[in-house]
């Protein structure tokens, strides 16, 4: 094995003990509104390790997760309204008022139930993912097509819940932070600390649940659809089936996601599905490092943190920078930045300017797989 | 009755031929490199602009006598703006992607956020003077004889023509920014552009009113994509073009420059795109983000046609055209108003745009359980390999 | 008489009007070694593609140990009993040889036992053999996209033979090899043959001499002749297919 200047090992322990330790210091160092805003990016680390899991491992990249991400912020969002209405004229959320519904509409009843609320945070957006990812990798619809498509629900969705006022208070979306949970305020400073505490643990429960996911064989073959999807298929393996269950398994962390994230912004809306959002998830990935759990965590918070700072200070230059790690980080830097820390990025950098041999071999060259459409 | 289904087939062709003059181009890009340019929609939106900003030029009180014809010269700016941006972009980014449609993809979805900012943060101005520079440096090096270039001098002329298109670019932007003053300034906020007299109104036919606007832009795609046709299969470089699409390397070995073949495909790709910013110009307020809610429809009719296939690119924009008018204007209810009335009332659900929109990408899903690749795939071997 | 292991009934299959396979019949017995010939554009390829359930032919039948198989997915026919390696060397180049194999072993295929089982210890054992016999065990926990070409070949050999098929389907084996490494392969496919079936594709003669099998003949998607390898060199069809094209060339 080739060495690298960071051990493969001790460097991801490193990141860790950092990550954890300043979860833990967080909430006694923070003001309450910065920690809001880490608890919000630490959320969004959640459906970007889904994205990893499906573009970094599997090869599909989807343009969609938007959908799943606002479906689990939408059931947390309809809960907590109910939980809160119970005084209201009829008992029904407010807004129901200003169209003159009188009655909830069927598919709100269930969500009465905290339990439902629970499990359909997750299971709803994975069992959409499972019928669409299905009915597209049935047909063998993959590459740029199954970007294409999931765009294109990502945009019917968003018109759906964006046009229907009356079921679900369409381009208004749903409050939390003004909602009561436990007798308490959603958005008041003790609840959104604990909401904080909440989102840590789930990152760290999703890592490791990922990572059970890719470990072993099943990731084994996740990567061999990536690379070569026809030869998994002749070697006896159902890749359909395979395709459909990540993605399904990205569905519902992008749910988890979705609501941990509402119940921190403190509201749930059809903005969560526009098509620059979902995009822009995939950039934290690319960033932080395709194929490594580890960068995905690390690049939705860095990146989110970045764009608070930057927007902060200079609103329009967002835009350009965005724009430019798109670019940047598909020309130069395909592996993320752990994973060219992780390979031999630092050494080749160090060889350049002339301090160390350079390697032989260019990496990346060998990186085309057989089996994208090519035309 | 008849009127009834004949207006309804005009709407639909309507919002079709918009469809298709922005899906050719990229239908083209697509079909022809496999390059998915998710900047396509800000081409479009640059189209647009340059209508926008020849409209005024029309304005002033030179060109006044011929305001009624800026239409028909903005078409050739919007394409020429289109396809200097589209060039460089392929020449600059692209051209690295070959072969890797997903990186194209997020390459190109970042070179739409910078362009949508640069729109809104550089006076417009400047961004002409920016693309007259970049329009001067591409094409004074096809102009100047080939004996001038191979002079031992040529180092001086060339800096020489990039010290003269940055001068002319400057010029310009200057002149433009004095004389009108509404360019001179940066603006996020939406524009319009205001279509001559003679497109307002309407034509009375059987009696039907079609909207002028509407024919001049069907006119448009009637053009675009007969002319289109005729460069691919009949034109010297429509079939070098195609024969670096069936075997790279073999026309390599034939002599033909790819190089050449890759800047004139995106070229005319990303030009069409131009044109199809004046048609979109025409019908609605320009802004950034024009061009973002049209690139879903485009792909949509790409993926529903099949992949590189002109033919089907035609009728699956105007399949969707047609069904989304009849879905999205309740027509369908007028036409036979006894409809039962559940029938009745789900047709009522899905009678606005956005729904139509949710209605037809439901069916092209089915469609595509049947027909995954599309109305007319490619056959062959070469699809997998 | 056993009934035979794979039977190709009449196949046809055109790629727009152009007939890769014209009529196509052809039948292997259990544990038969057959090596199939053919120049350029005979349909050697696309042969393998109708048997493993890639491509759909427009006439004809495939049966496989008595058994209609036509129109059933490729991993469906992978798990009858059918296994297949690709004319360039396919392995999983991210993965190391050991992962490499552990998918190919792997049984039941399915997401949920992957998830909760690991390898059984026959399956490392398993592994561990078919590394010997292909001389990889050096290279366990190397990415397989670091091997040579020729151990790539091997690898994919390997991985066929783990799969546990009861019909090989091998596709150009030597292409590239040294001509020890081939001479070592043809002893293997010939090792392998009476447990399994064994189908193999080629060009290079030397390499189908030493199978010692009996030989069929391709041309433009038809079976042009049978038999074993004496017979072919004296059959004036081959010749003129073969020898025909080479003095049209030296012309």
């Amino acid at each position: 094995m080739k060495k690298t200047l960071i051990n493969r090992r001790l460097f991801p322990l490193i990141i860790w003990i950092t990550i954890i330790a300043s979860i833990i210091a967080a909430p006694s160092l923070l003001p309450v509104f910065r920690l809001n805003l880490l608890g919000r990016y630490l959320s969004l680390a959640i459906v970007a390790l889904g994205i990893d899991l499906i573009w970094g491992f599997t090869g599909l990249l989807s343009l969609g997760q938007g959908i799943f991400f606002a479906l689990g912020g939408y059931c947390a969002a309809m809960f907590l309204q109910l939980n809160s209405s119970a005084n209201l004229p009829n008992g029904i959320p407010e807004f129901f008022g200003l169209y003159g519904i009188q009655s909830l509409p069927f598919f709100w009843e269930p969500f009465k139930s905290p339990l439902f609320t629970f499990v359909g945070i997750w299971l709803i957006p994975s069992l959409v993912a499972a019928l669409l990812g299905f009915l597209v990798f049935r047909n063998r619809i993959k590459g740029v097509y199954f970007s294409i498509l999931t765009q294109a629900a990502l945009l019917v969705f968003f018109n759906f819940f964006n046009g229907q006022q009356k079921l679900i208070n369409g381009t208004n979306g749903l409050k939390t932070d003004v909602t009561e949970l436990f007798g308490q305020m959603v958005g008041s400073d003790s609840m959104q600390r604990m909401f904080f505490w909440i989102t840590a643990l789930l990152v760290v429960f999703a890592w490791f649940f990922a990572r059970w996911i890719v470990y072993d064989r099943f990731g084994n073959i996740l990567k061999g659809i990536r690379d070569d999807e026809s030869r998994v298929r002749f070697t006896g393996y159902n890749t359909t089936i395979f395709k459909t269950i990540v993605f399904a398994i990205a569905g519902g962390l992008a749910g988890i996601s979705g609501a941990l994230y509402t119940v921190q912004s403190g509201i749930v809306s059809p903005q969560f599905m526009t098509v620059p959002f979902s995009i822009e998830m995939v950039i934290w990935v690319a960033v932080g490092g395709r194929g490594t759990l580890l960068g995905a965590i690390l690049g939705a918070v860095m990146i989110n943190y970045a764009k608070s700072l930057v927007s902060e200070a200079l609103p329009a230059s967002w835009m350009f920078i965005q724009g430019g790690l798109f670019i940047l980080v598909v020309t130069v830097l395909p592996e993320g930045v752990l994973g060219w820390l992780q390979s031999d990025g630092p050494r080749n950098l160090l060889s350049r300017l002339g301090v160390s041999r350079p390697l032989s071999t260019y990496p990346g060259l060998e990186e085309k797989s057989h089996d994208e459409v090519r035309l | 009755m008849v009127q009834l289904i004949l207006e309804s087939l005009f709407n639909g062709i309507a919002i079709g031929s918009v469809l298709l003059i922005a899906a050719l181009g990229l239908a083209i890009v697509f079909g022809l490199m496999g390059v998915i340019n998710l900047a396509h929609g800000e081409l479009m939106m640059l189209g647009a602009y340059s209508t926008y900003v020849t409209q005024l030029v029309f304005k002033l009180p030179a060109l006044k006598p011929f305001y009624n014809s800026y239409v028909i010269v903005s078409l050739m700016v919007a394409f020429l703006v289109a396809a200097v941006v589209g060039i460089l972009l392929e020449r600059s980014i692209i051209r690295r992607l070959y072969g890797s449609p997903l990186e194209t993809l997020l390459a190109t979805w970042g070179v739409s956020l910078i362009l949508q900012q640069f729109v809104r943060s550089v006076p417009l101005a400047y961004a002409s003077g920016i693309i007259i520079a970049l329009l001067i440096g591409l094409i004074v090096p096809l102009i100047v004889p080939h004996d001038l270039l191979s002079h031992r001098r040529n180092r001086l002329i060339k800096v020489g023509s990039l010290g003269g298109s940055v001068l002319v670019g400057l010029l310009s932007a200057n002149w433009l920014s004095t004389s009108i003053s509404r360019l001179g300034r940066a603006s996020a906020r939406n524009v319009d552009v205001t279509a001559p007299s003679w497109m307002r109104g309407g034509l009375d036919l059987w009696g039907i009113t079609f909207p002028v606007t509407r024919l001049v832009i069907i006119v448009i795609t009637i053009i675009a994509v007969i002319s289109v046709t005729w460069f691919l299969k009949q034109s010297v470089w429509g079939m070098r073009i195609r024969a670096v699409t069936q075997n790279r390397e073999m026309s390599e070995c034939l002599g033909i420059s790819t190089k050449k073949v890759d800047v004139l495909t995106f070229g005319i790709g990303s030009g069409l795109a131009g044109v199809a910013g004046v048609a979109v110009s025409l019908l609605g307020s320009v802004g950034p983000n024009v061009g973002g809610s049209y690139i879903v429809g485009c792909f949509m009719v790409v993926v529903l046609g099949g992949v590189g296939n002109l033919l089907g690119t035609i009728i699956a924009s105007f399949a969707i055209g047609i069904m989304t008018d009849l879905i999205g204007a309740g027509r369908l209810l007028s036409i036979w108003p006894d409809m039962p009335s559940p029938l009745a009332s789900t047709v009522d659900f899905f009678a606005t745009t956005s729904m139509a929109r949710v209605l037809v990408f439901a069916l092209i899903v089915v469609f595509l359980q049947f027909r995954p690749s599309g109305l007319f795939p490619q056959k062959g071997r070469m699809v997998e390999s | 008489m056993t009934s035979p292991q794979l039977e190709l009934r009449q196949i046809s299959v055109s790629f727009e009007g152009f007939l890769a396979l014209n009529d196509l019949s052809l039948t292997l017995q259990p544990g038969e070694l057959r090596a199939v010939i053919g120049p350029n554009g005979a349909g050697k390829t696309t042969f393998l593609d109708v048997i493993t359930g890639k491509i759909r032919p427009c006439s004809g039948d495939v049966i496989f140990k008595g058994k209609s198989i036509l129109g059933i997915r490729e991993h469906k026919v992978a798990r009858l009993g059918i296994g297949r390696k690709f004319q360039s060397p396919r392995v999983f180049e991210k993965l190391t040889v050991h992962e490499n194999l552990a998918i190919a072993v792997s049984k039941p295929k399915r997401p949920w036992s992957l998830l909760i089982s690991k390898l059984t210890e026959r399956q490392r054992t398993q592994i561990n053999n078919l590394m010997s016999i292909v001389n990889l065990q050096s290279k366990v926990n190397v990415p397989a996209g670091s091997l040579s070409h020729g151990q790539k070949q091997w690898l994919e050999i390997a991985m066929l033979v783990g799969q546990d098929p009861d019909l090989l389907l091998v596709d150009e084996p030597v292409a590239g090899l040294s001509d020890e490494e081939s001479e070592l392969t043809a002893d293997l496919l010939k090792s392998l043959s009476g447990d399994h079936t064994v189908l193999v594709i080629d060009h290079d003669m030397e390499f189908i001499r030493r199978l010692e099998s009996s030989v069929t003949v391709l041309h433009q998607g038809h079976v042009l002749c049978e038999g074993s390898m004496k017979d072919i060199q004296h059959n004036p069809k081959v010749i003129e297919v073969y020898l025909g094209q080479q003095q049209e060339v030296s012309k």
